[in-house]
Protein backbone atom coordinates (compact mmCIF):
# COMPACT_ATOMS: atom_id res chain seq x y z
CA UNK A 1 0.00 0.00 0.00
CA UNK A 2 1.72 3.16 -1.16
CA UNK A 3 1.76 6.28 0.40
CA UNK A 4 -0.78 7.90 -2.04
CA UNK A 5 -3.53 5.35 -1.37
CA UNK A 6 -3.35 6.34 2.43
CA UNK A 7 -3.65 9.57 2.04
CA UNK A 8 -6.61 9.00 -0.14
CA UNK A 9 -8.32 6.79 2.31
CA UNK A 10 -8.00 8.56 4.67
CA UNK A 11 -8.99 11.89 3.84
CA UNK A 12 -12.11 9.94 2.23
CA UNK A 13 -13.11 8.87 5.81
CA UNK A 14 -12.25 12.39 7.17
CA UNK A 15 -15.06 13.93 4.66
CA UNK A 16 -17.14 10.83 5.31
CA UNK A 17 -16.93 11.77 9.12
CA UNK A 18 -17.67 15.52 8.20
CA UNK A 19 -20.79 14.91 6.34
CA UNK A 20 -22.67 12.03 7.49
CA UNK A 21 -22.95 13.28 10.78
CA UNK A 22 -24.40 16.17 9.17
CA UNK A 23 -26.95 14.06 7.12
CA UNK A 24 -28.12 12.27 10.25
CA UNK A 25 -28.61 15.46 12.04
CA UNK A 26 -30.61 17.28 9.06
CA UNK A 27 -32.88 13.71 9.02
CA UNK A 28 -33.56 14.20 12.36
CA UNK A 29 -34.64 17.91 11.97
CA UNK A 30 -36.80 16.89 9.53
CA UNK A 31 -38.06 13.49 10.76
CA UNK A 32 -38.73 14.90 14.14
CA UNK A 33 -40.71 17.78 12.97
CA UNK A 34 -43.12 15.06 10.31
CA UNK A 35 -43.92 12.96 13.31
CA UNK A 36 -44.75 15.58 15.77
CA UNK A 37 -47.32 17.35 12.38
CA UNK A 38 -44.82 20.43 12.11
CA UNK A 39 -42.62 21.05 8.69
CA UNK A 40 -39.30 22.03 10.69
CA UNK A 41 -36.71 23.96 9.24
CA UNK A 42 -37.54 25.17 5.62
CA UNK A 43 -35.87 28.52 5.19
CA UNK A 44 -31.66 27.84 5.09
CA UNK A 45 -30.77 26.92 2.01
CA UNK A 46 -33.74 27.39 0.18
CA UNK A 47 -35.28 23.97 -1.05
CA UNK A 48 -36.36 22.21 2.54
CA UNK A 49 -33.69 24.26 4.63
CA UNK A 50 -31.17 21.69 3.63
CA UNK A 51 -28.53 23.93 4.60
CA UNK A 52 -29.98 24.35 8.23
CA UNK A 53 -27.25 22.63 9.97
CA UNK A 54 -24.73 24.43 7.86
CA UNK A 55 -26.11 27.32 9.48
CA UNK A 56 -25.87 26.16 12.87
CA UNK A 57 -22.25 25.81 12.37
CA UNK A 58 -21.20 28.90 11.48
CA UNK A 59 -23.20 30.33 13.99
CA UNK A 60 -21.60 27.84 16.66
CA UNK A 61 -18.32 29.09 15.65
CA UNK A 62 -19.48 33.05 15.89
CA UNK A 63 -20.51 32.22 19.44
CA UNK A 64 -17.57 32.92 22.16
CA UNK A 65 -15.56 30.16 23.84
CA UNK A 66 -16.40 30.42 27.63
CA UNK A 67 -14.18 28.50 30.42
CA UNK A 68 -16.08 28.66 33.70
CA UNK A 69 -13.98 30.60 36.10
CA UNK A 70 -13.58 27.50 38.66
CA UNK A 71 -12.91 25.10 35.87
CA UNK A 72 -10.08 23.06 35.25
CA UNK A 73 -8.86 24.96 32.31
CA UNK A 74 -6.70 22.10 30.61
CA UNK A 75 -9.28 19.17 31.05
CA UNK A 76 -12.33 21.30 29.98
CA UNK A 77 -10.66 22.21 26.61
CA UNK A 78 -9.34 18.83 25.83
CA UNK A 79 -12.70 17.19 26.48
CA UNK A 80 -14.50 18.01 23.20
CA UNK A 81 -11.17 16.35 21.55
CA UNK A 82 -11.38 12.70 23.18
CA UNK A 83 -15.09 12.70 22.88
CA UNK A 84 -14.55 13.18 19.15
CA UNK A 85 -11.63 11.70 17.61
CA UNK A 86 -12.98 7.87 19.37
CA UNK A 87 -15.24 8.17 16.91
CA UNK A 88 -13.30 9.23 14.14
CA UNK A 89 -10.92 6.41 13.89
CA UNK A 90 -13.76 4.03 14.89
CA UNK A 91 -15.00 5.21 11.06
CA UNK A 92 -11.78 4.37 9.63
CA UNK A 93 -11.78 0.74 9.94
CA UNK A 94 -15.31 0.23 9.09
CA UNK A 95 -15.52 -2.06 6.23
CA UNK A 96 -18.08 -0.13 2.98
CA UNK A 97 -17.90 -2.20 -0.24
CA UNK A 98 -16.11 -5.22 -1.69
CA UNK A 99 -12.76 -5.76 -2.30
CA UNK A 100 -10.57 -3.76 0.07
CA UNK A 101 -13.30 -0.76 0.44
CA UNK A 102 -12.35 0.40 3.51
CA UNK A 103 -10.32 2.69 5.50
CA UNK A 104 -8.00 0.79 6.93
CA UNK A 105 -7.71 -3.15 7.72
CA UNK A 106 -7.58 -3.69 11.02
CA UNK A 107 -7.05 -7.83 12.21
CA UNK A 108 -8.92 -7.88 14.98
CA UNK A 109 -11.31 -4.90 14.15
CA UNK A 110 -14.41 -5.83 16.30
CA UNK A 111 -11.93 -5.19 19.48
CA UNK A 112 -10.35 -1.77 17.93
CA UNK A 113 -13.49 -0.84 17.35
CA UNK A 114 -15.33 -1.65 20.53
CA UNK A 115 -12.27 -0.23 22.46
CA UNK A 116 -12.06 2.57 20.63
CA UNK A 117 -15.45 3.56 21.22
CA UNK A 118 -15.44 2.82 25.09
CA UNK A 119 -12.46 5.73 24.92
CA UNK A 120 -15.14 8.40 24.11
CA UNK A 121 -16.77 8.34 27.23
CA UNK A 122 -13.63 9.57 29.09
CA UNK A 123 -14.14 12.73 26.98
CA UNK A 124 -18.01 13.07 28.95
CA UNK A 125 -16.22 12.61 32.05
CA UNK A 126 -13.58 14.71 31.70
CA UNK A 127 -16.45 17.45 30.58
CA UNK A 128 -18.29 16.55 33.28
CA UNK A 129 -15.56 17.24 35.94
CA UNK A 130 -13.52 19.61 34.82
CA UNK A 131 -17.10 21.91 34.81
CA UNK A 132 -16.76 22.56 38.24
CA UNK A 133 -20.64 22.27 38.30
CA UNK A 134 -22.70 20.08 40.03
CA UNK A 135 -25.05 19.11 37.56
CA UNK A 136 -21.94 18.43 35.11
CA UNK A 137 -20.76 15.86 37.50
CA UNK A 138 -24.09 14.16 38.35
CA UNK A 139 -24.47 13.97 34.30
CA UNK A 140 -20.59 12.71 34.26
CA UNK A 141 -20.92 9.57 36.95
CA UNK A 142 -24.61 8.86 35.17
CA UNK A 143 -22.33 8.61 31.86
CA UNK A 144 -20.09 6.49 33.38
CA UNK A 145 -22.48 3.89 35.46
CA UNK A 146 -24.28 3.37 32.07
CA UNK A 147 -21.09 2.75 30.25
CA UNK A 148 -19.82 0.01 32.56
CA UNK A 149 -23.19 -1.23 32.43
CA UNK A 150 -24.03 -1.47 28.80
CA UNK A 151 -20.35 -2.19 27.49
CA UNK A 152 -20.69 -6.17 28.59
CA UNK A 153 -23.96 -6.96 26.61
CA UNK A 154 -22.47 -5.29 24.08
CA UNK A 155 -19.19 -6.99 23.57
CA UNK A 156 -20.88 -10.70 24.38
CA UNK A 157 -23.37 -9.30 21.41
CA UNK A 158 -20.62 -8.78 19.31
CA UNK A 159 -18.32 -11.83 20.72
CA UNK A 160 -21.76 -14.23 19.28
CA UNK A 161 -21.16 -12.73 15.75
CA UNK A 162 -17.15 -13.40 15.95
CA UNK A 163 -18.02 -16.57 17.02
CA UNK A 164 -20.68 -17.24 13.79
CA UNK A 165 -18.08 -16.00 11.76
CA UNK A 166 -14.73 -17.55 12.84
CA UNK A 167 -13.32 -14.31 12.44
CA UNK A 168 -12.66 -10.84 14.61
CA UNK A 169 -11.78 -8.83 11.33
CA UNK A 170 -14.32 -6.57 10.22
CA UNK A 171 -14.39 -7.28 6.19
CA UNK A 172 -13.75 -10.99 7.24
CA UNK A 173 -16.91 -11.30 8.76
CA UNK A 174 -18.98 -9.46 6.27
CA UNK A 175 -17.63 -11.83 3.96
CA UNK A 176 -18.74 -15.20 6.07
CA UNK A 177 -22.08 -13.58 6.02
CA UNK A 178 -25.06 -15.70 4.65
CA UNK A 179 -28.91 -14.61 4.98
CA UNK A 180 -29.56 -16.99 7.51
CA UNK A 181 -27.41 -15.43 10.09
CA UNK A 182 -30.12 -12.61 10.12
CA UNK A 183 -33.13 -14.72 12.08
CA UNK A 184 -30.11 -16.32 13.67
CA UNK A 185 -27.86 -13.40 15.17
CA UNK A 186 -31.65 -11.58 15.82
CA UNK A 187 -31.10 -11.40 19.62
CA UNK A 188 -27.56 -9.88 20.02
CA UNK A 189 -28.53 -7.70 16.70
CA UNK A 190 -31.29 -6.14 19.34
CA UNK A 191 -28.93 -6.48 22.33
CA UNK A 192 -26.34 -4.45 20.27
CA UNK A 193 -28.09 -1.90 19.22
CA UNK A 194 -29.57 -0.96 22.39
CA UNK A 195 -26.63 -1.04 24.24
CA UNK A 196 -25.08 0.62 21.53
CA UNK A 197 -27.54 3.44 21.80
CA UNK A 198 -27.19 3.20 25.60
CA UNK A 199 -23.78 4.01 24.96
CA UNK A 200 -24.24 6.92 23.00
CA UNK A 201 -26.76 8.49 25.37
CA UNK A 202 -29.76 8.59 22.85
CA UNK A 203 -33.24 8.71 24.11
CA UNK A 204 -34.61 6.63 25.47
CA UNK A 205 -31.23 6.49 27.13
CA UNK A 206 -30.62 9.97 27.83
CA UNK A 207 -30.26 10.29 31.24
CA UNK A 208 -27.08 11.53 31.41
CA UNK A 209 -28.60 14.76 29.70
CA UNK A 210 -31.90 14.62 31.36
CA UNK A 211 -32.46 18.61 30.37
CA UNK A 212 -35.67 18.58 32.69
CA UNK A 213 -32.99 17.29 35.43
CA UNK A 214 -29.64 17.97 35.23
CA UNK A 215 -30.02 21.05 32.42
CA UNK A 216 -27.41 18.91 30.06
CA UNK A 217 -25.65 16.91 31.78
CA UNK A 218 -21.56 17.28 31.33
CA UNK A 219 -21.98 19.62 28.44
CA UNK A 220 -23.87 22.40 30.69
CA UNK A 221 -20.87 25.21 30.66
CA UNK A 222 -20.08 24.49 27.30
CA UNK A 223 -20.61 27.14 24.54
CA UNK A 224 -19.74 27.72 21.02
CA UNK A 225 -17.66 25.40 18.60
CA UNK A 226 -16.59 23.24 21.98
CA UNK A 227 -20.19 22.45 22.05
CA UNK A 228 -20.87 22.03 18.24
CA UNK A 229 -18.04 19.45 18.91
CA UNK A 230 -19.83 17.67 21.27
CA UNK A 231 -22.85 17.27 19.25
CA UNK A 232 -21.02 16.32 16.04
CA UNK A 233 -19.32 13.54 18.52
CA UNK A 234 -23.04 12.25 19.36
CA UNK A 235 -24.46 12.39 15.82
CA UNK A 236 -20.95 10.89 14.34
CA UNK A 237 -21.42 7.96 17.05
CA UNK A 238 -24.97 7.51 15.88
CA UNK A 239 -23.25 6.85 12.17
CA UNK A 240 -21.09 4.38 13.28
CA UNK A 241 -23.14 2.63 15.67
CA UNK A 242 -25.76 2.16 12.73
CA UNK A 243 -22.68 1.25 10.56
CA UNK A 244 -21.22 -1.46 13.15
CA UNK A 245 -24.86 -2.77 13.40
CA UNK A 246 -25.22 -3.55 9.70
CA UNK A 247 -21.40 -4.90 8.60
CA UNK A 248 -22.01 -7.09 11.69
CA UNK A 249 -25.50 -8.17 11.95
CA UNK A 250 -26.62 -6.88 8.66
CA UNK A 251 -24.64 -8.08 6.16
CA UNK A 252 -22.81 -5.12 5.20
CA UNK A 253 -22.18 -4.47 1.19
CA UNK A 254 -24.73 -7.94 1.00
CA UNK A 255 -27.51 -7.41 -1.96
CA UNK A 256 -28.50 -7.74 -5.46
CA UNK A 257 -25.51 -6.22 -7.82
CA UNK A 258 -23.26 -6.22 -4.97
CA UNK A 259 -20.41 -6.40 -6.79
CA UNK A 260 -21.07 -2.85 -8.53
CA UNK A 261 -23.45 -1.41 -5.90
CA UNK A 262 -22.15 -2.65 -2.28
CA UNK A 263 -21.20 0.73 -0.94
CA UNK A 264 -24.68 1.90 -1.43
CA UNK A 265 -26.33 -1.25 0.15
CA UNK A 266 -23.72 -0.49 3.14
CA UNK A 267 -25.20 3.65 3.10
CA UNK A 268 -28.48 2.29 2.80
CA UNK A 269 -29.19 -0.11 6.00
CA UNK A 270 -26.90 2.36 7.91
CA UNK A 271 -29.33 5.26 7.29
CA UNK A 272 -32.55 2.80 7.42
CA UNK A 273 -31.02 2.22 11.45
CA UNK A 274 -30.19 5.51 11.63
CA UNK A 275 -33.82 6.46 10.89
CA UNK A 276 -34.75 3.86 13.55
CA UNK A 277 -32.51 5.52 16.22
CA UNK A 278 -34.44 9.06 15.09
CA UNK A 279 -37.44 6.94 15.52
CA UNK A 280 -37.00 5.54 19.07
CA UNK A 281 -36.05 8.96 20.14
CA UNK A 282 -39.69 10.49 18.53
CA UNK A 283 -41.82 7.42 20.04
CA UNK A 284 -39.85 6.42 24.04
CA UNK A 285 -40.43 8.56 26.82
CA UNK A 286 -36.70 8.51 29.10
CA UNK A 287 -36.09 5.44 31.30
CA UNK A 288 -35.50 6.48 35.29
CA UNK A 289 -31.97 5.50 36.26
CA UNK A 290 -32.77 2.49 37.77
CA UNK A 291 -34.93 0.94 35.03
CA UNK A 292 -32.00 1.53 32.92
CA UNK A 293 -29.11 -0.52 35.22
CA UNK A 294 -32.22 -3.33 35.74
CA UNK A 295 -32.71 -3.17 32.12
CA UNK A 296 -28.92 -3.92 31.60
CA UNK A 297 -28.04 -6.30 33.68
CA UNK A 298 -31.84 -8.32 34.02
CA UNK A 299 -32.43 -8.28 30.35
CA UNK A 300 -30.00 -7.31 27.98
CA UNK A 301 -26.89 -9.56 29.42
CA UNK A 302 -29.41 -12.83 29.81
CA UNK A 303 -30.42 -12.28 26.16
CA UNK A 304 -26.37 -11.70 24.73
CA UNK A 305 -25.70 -14.86 26.92
CA UNK A 306 -28.34 -16.54 25.85
CA UNK A 307 -27.37 -15.63 22.03
CA UNK A 308 -23.64 -16.52 22.53
CA UNK A 309 -24.91 -20.18 23.57
CA UNK A 310 -27.56 -20.04 20.72
CA UNK A 311 -24.74 -19.73 18.21
CA UNK A 312 -22.36 -21.84 19.79
CA UNK A 313 -24.87 -24.93 19.65
CA UNK A 314 -25.69 -24.19 15.86
CA UNK A 315 -22.16 -23.79 15.01
CA UNK A 316 -21.26 -26.89 16.48
CA UNK A 317 -24.03 -28.23 14.61
CA UNK A 318 -23.34 -27.42 11.26
CA UNK A 319 -20.03 -27.57 11.38
CA UNK B 1 6.49 -23.10 22.26
CA UNK B 2 7.41 -24.03 18.71
CA UNK B 3 4.84 -22.32 17.05
CA UNK B 4 5.44 -18.76 18.61
CA UNK B 5 8.82 -19.15 18.23
CA UNK B 6 9.18 -20.85 14.72
CA UNK B 7 6.50 -17.59 13.80
CA UNK B 8 8.43 -14.89 15.72
CA UNK B 9 12.08 -16.53 14.61
CA UNK B 10 15.27 -17.64 16.44
CA UNK B 11 16.18 -16.28 19.87
CA UNK B 12 19.72 -16.24 19.29
CA UNK B 13 21.68 -13.23 20.20
CA UNK B 14 21.77 -10.53 17.89
CA UNK B 15 23.61 -10.66 14.45
CA UNK B 16 22.84 -7.13 14.20
CA UNK B 17 24.23 -3.34 15.67
CA UNK B 18 22.65 -1.43 17.96
CA UNK B 19 23.84 1.39 16.61
CA UNK B 20 22.01 1.73 13.46
CA UNK B 21 18.41 1.61 14.56
CA UNK B 22 15.27 1.56 12.31
CA UNK B 23 12.70 4.50 12.75
CA UNK B 24 10.50 1.31 14.60
CA UNK B 25 12.68 0.69 17.25
CA UNK B 26 13.08 5.29 17.55
CA UNK B 27 9.54 5.46 17.89
CA UNK B 28 9.12 2.22 20.53
CA UNK B 29 12.01 4.14 22.54
CA UNK B 30 10.38 7.43 22.31
CA UNK B 31 6.94 5.92 23.13
CA UNK B 32 8.76 4.00 26.11
CA UNK B 33 9.82 7.55 27.78
CA UNK B 34 6.41 9.27 27.40
CA UNK B 35 4.71 6.21 28.94
CA UNK B 36 7.64 6.25 31.69
CA UNK B 37 7.10 10.56 32.13
CA UNK B 38 3.35 9.65 32.61
CA UNK B 39 3.75 7.13 35.24
CA UNK B 40 5.75 9.65 36.81
CA UNK B 41 3.81 12.75 36.61
CA UNK B 42 0.67 10.22 37.30
CA UNK B 43 2.16 9.13 40.60
CA UNK B 44 3.42 12.44 42.04
CA UNK B 45 1.14 14.73 41.36
CA UNK B 46 -1.06 16.12 43.84
CA UNK B 47 -3.94 16.41 41.85
CA UNK B 48 -6.02 13.27 42.02
CA UNK B 49 -8.05 13.31 39.02
CA UNK B 50 -5.43 14.88 37.35
CA UNK B 51 -3.46 11.99 38.19
CA UNK B 52 -6.05 9.33 36.51
CA UNK B 53 -5.81 11.42 33.81
CA UNK B 54 -2.10 11.12 33.52
CA UNK B 55 -2.76 7.00 33.86
CA UNK B 56 -4.49 7.22 30.72
CA UNK B 57 -1.72 8.42 28.76
CA UNK B 58 0.27 5.61 30.24
CA UNK B 59 -1.60 3.07 29.70
CA UNK B 60 -2.25 4.39 26.40
CA UNK B 61 1.25 4.51 25.23
CA UNK B 62 1.91 0.60 26.64
CA UNK B 63 -0.70 -0.15 24.25
CA UNK B 64 1.23 2.13 21.56
CA UNK B 65 3.94 -0.35 22.51
CA UNK B 66 2.11 -3.09 21.95
CA UNK B 67 1.27 -2.39 18.31
CA UNK B 68 5.14 -1.75 17.65
CA UNK B 69 5.91 -5.39 18.73
CA UNK B 70 3.40 -6.37 16.42
CA UNK B 71 0.76 -8.12 18.85
CA UNK B 72 -2.31 -5.42 17.42
CA UNK B 73 -5.00 -8.15 19.85
CA UNK B 74 -2.84 -7.73 22.82
CA UNK B 75 -3.31 -3.56 22.41
CA UNK B 76 -6.65 -3.71 21.47
CA UNK B 77 -7.42 -5.55 24.82
CA UNK B 78 -5.15 -3.49 26.45
CA UNK B 79 -7.64 -0.29 25.63
CA UNK B 80 -10.43 -1.78 25.99
CA UNK B 81 -10.04 -3.16 29.65
CA UNK B 82 -7.48 -0.55 30.95
CA UNK B 83 -8.70 2.55 29.03
CA UNK B 84 -12.15 1.80 28.78
CA UNK B 85 -12.90 -0.06 31.97
CA UNK B 86 -10.30 0.44 34.78
CA UNK B 87 -9.62 4.07 34.11
CA UNK B 88 -13.44 4.77 33.83
CA UNK B 89 -13.85 2.69 37.21
CA UNK B 90 -10.97 4.63 39.01
CA UNK B 91 -12.51 7.97 37.83
CA UNK B 92 -15.99 7.23 38.66
CA UNK B 93 -14.80 6.34 42.24
CA UNK B 94 -12.64 9.43 42.54
CA UNK B 95 -15.84 11.42 41.63
CA UNK B 96 -18.42 9.76 43.78
CA UNK B 97 -16.07 10.25 46.57
CA UNK B 98 -13.91 13.10 46.44
CA UNK B 99 -11.93 14.87 43.36
CA UNK B 100 -11.56 18.57 43.69
CA UNK B 101 -10.51 20.78 41.58
CA UNK B 102 -6.87 21.78 42.52
CA UNK B 103 -4.40 20.24 44.82
CA UNK B 104 -5.90 17.70 47.57
CA UNK B 105 -3.24 18.16 49.41
CA UNK B 106 -4.98 16.31 52.79
CA UNK B 107 -5.08 12.91 50.39
CA UNK B 108 -1.02 12.61 50.54
CA UNK B 109 -0.83 10.24 53.64
CA UNK B 110 3.01 10.64 54.13
CA UNK B 111 3.72 6.68 52.90
CA UNK B 112 5.68 8.17 50.22
CA UNK B 113 9.20 6.41 51.26
CA UNK B 114 7.48 2.89 51.49
CA UNK B 115 5.65 3.55 48.24
CA UNK B 116 8.86 4.47 46.74
CA UNK B 117 10.58 1.29 48.31
CA UNK B 118 7.78 -0.93 47.00
CA UNK B 119 7.87 0.21 43.23
CA UNK B 120 11.38 0.61 42.93
CA UNK B 121 11.58 -3.38 44.28
CA UNK B 122 9.25 -4.31 41.99
CA UNK B 123 10.37 -2.83 38.70
CA UNK B 124 13.85 -3.85 39.72
CA UNK B 125 12.87 -7.22 39.92
CA UNK B 126 10.68 -6.97 36.54
CA UNK B 127 13.65 -5.39 34.99
CA UNK B 128 16.34 -8.01 36.08
CA UNK B 129 13.82 -10.70 34.76
CA UNK B 130 13.50 -9.67 31.23
CA UNK B 131 17.01 -8.69 30.83
CA UNK B 132 17.94 -12.12 32.05
CA UNK B 133 15.11 -13.48 29.86
CA UNK B 134 16.26 -12.01 26.43
CA UNK B 135 19.77 -11.04 27.21
CA UNK B 136 20.66 -9.78 23.83
CA UNK B 137 18.29 -12.09 21.57
CA UNK B 138 16.04 -10.59 18.29
CA UNK B 139 13.29 -11.18 18.02
CA UNK B 140 11.83 -10.68 13.76
CA UNK B 141 9.09 -8.86 14.24
CA UNK B 142 8.27 -9.04 10.23
CA UNK B 143 6.72 -12.17 10.38
CA UNK B 144 2.94 -13.10 11.76
CA UNK B 145 4.18 -13.31 15.49
CA UNK B 146 1.21 -10.97 16.66
CA UNK B 147 -1.49 -11.94 14.80
CA UNK B 148 -4.50 -12.49 16.59
CA UNK B 149 -4.62 -16.07 15.25
CA UNK B 150 -1.40 -17.12 16.25
CA UNK B 151 -1.98 -15.10 20.01
CA UNK B 152 -5.02 -17.00 20.46
CA UNK B 153 -4.15 -20.67 19.39
CA UNK B 154 -0.82 -19.89 21.62
CA UNK B 155 -3.31 -18.35 24.67
CA UNK B 156 -5.17 -21.91 24.21
CA UNK B 157 -3.06 -24.51 23.73
CA UNK B 158 0.33 -23.93 25.79
CA UNK B 159 -1.22 -21.70 28.29
CA UNK B 160 -4.64 -22.81 28.97
CA UNK B 161 -4.22 -23.53 32.70
CA UNK B 162 -2.94 -19.93 33.87
CA UNK B 163 -5.73 -18.41 31.83
CA UNK B 164 -8.10 -20.88 33.22
CA UNK B 165 -6.44 -19.81 36.92
CA UNK B 166 -6.29 -15.99 36.44
CA UNK B 167 -10.35 -16.46 35.56
CA UNK B 168 -10.59 -18.22 39.14
CA UNK B 169 -8.56 -15.67 40.57
CA UNK B 170 -11.19 -13.01 38.70
CA UNK B 171 -14.01 -15.21 40.53
CA UNK B 172 -12.77 -15.14 44.02
CA UNK B 173 -12.15 -11.44 43.47
CA UNK B 174 -16.08 -10.97 42.10
CA UNK B 175 -17.10 -13.26 45.18
CA UNK B 176 -15.09 -11.25 47.66
CA UNK B 177 -16.79 -8.17 46.63
CA UNK B 178 -20.21 -9.23 46.70
CA UNK B 179 -19.24 -10.15 50.44
CA UNK B 180 -17.59 -7.01 51.43
CA UNK B 181 -20.35 -4.98 50.12
CA UNK B 182 -23.22 -7.32 51.52
CA UNK B 183 -21.77 -7.33 55.25
CA UNK B 184 -22.68 -3.38 56.16
CA UNK B 185 -25.81 -3.28 54.49
CA UNK B 186 -27.68 -6.34 56.10
CA UNK B 187 -28.37 -4.23 59.45
CA UNK B 188 -32.18 -2.86 59.86
CA UNK B 189 -31.51 0.37 61.33
CA UNK B 190 -29.29 1.67 58.51
CA UNK B 191 -32.50 2.87 56.81
CA UNK B 192 -33.68 6.06 58.02
CA UNK B 193 -37.25 5.90 60.18
CA UNK B 194 -40.41 7.56 58.53
CA UNK B 195 -41.09 11.24 60.64
CA UNK B 196 -38.04 11.46 61.91
CA UNK B 197 -35.75 14.54 60.94
CA UNK B 198 -32.22 13.66 60.50
CA UNK B 199 -29.70 16.33 61.05
CA UNK B 200 -26.07 16.81 61.58
CA UNK B 201 -26.38 15.71 65.07
CA UNK B 202 -27.67 12.49 64.49
CA UNK B 203 -25.33 11.57 61.94
CA UNK B 204 -22.57 12.27 63.99
CA UNK B 205 -23.57 10.06 66.74
CA UNK B 206 -24.17 6.89 64.15
CA UNK B 207 -20.51 7.76 63.47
Amino acid sequence: MNLLDTLLRCVGTLVAFLVLPLVVGQAEHKVMAHMQGRLGPMYAGGFHGWAQLVADGVKFVQKENVVPAGADRRVFQLAPAVALLPYLLVLLVIPVGPDGMVGQVVDAGIFFVLAVMGIGVLGSLMAGWASANKFSLLGALRTAAQLMSYELPMLLAAASVAMAAGTVSLPGIVDAFHWWWVPWQLIGAFVFFTAGLAELQRPPFDMPVADSEIIFGAYTEYTGLRFALFLLSEYAGIVVLCGLTTVLFLGGWHGPFEDGLGWLWTLVKTFALAFVVLWLRVTYPRLREDQLMRFAWTVLIPLALAQLALTGIIKVAIS
Amino acid sequence: MSTLLAAAGSLEPAARSYLSPTGQEIVFLLVGALVLGAAVVSVTTRQLVHAALWLVVALGGLAVEFLLLTAEFVAWVQVLVYLGSVVVLVLFGLMLTRAPIGRSPEADSGNRPAALAVGAASAATLVTLVVDAFRSSWIDLSGAAGTTRLTGEYLFSHWVLPFEALSVLLLAALVGAIVLSRAKGGSADAKPRAGKLRTGLTKQKER
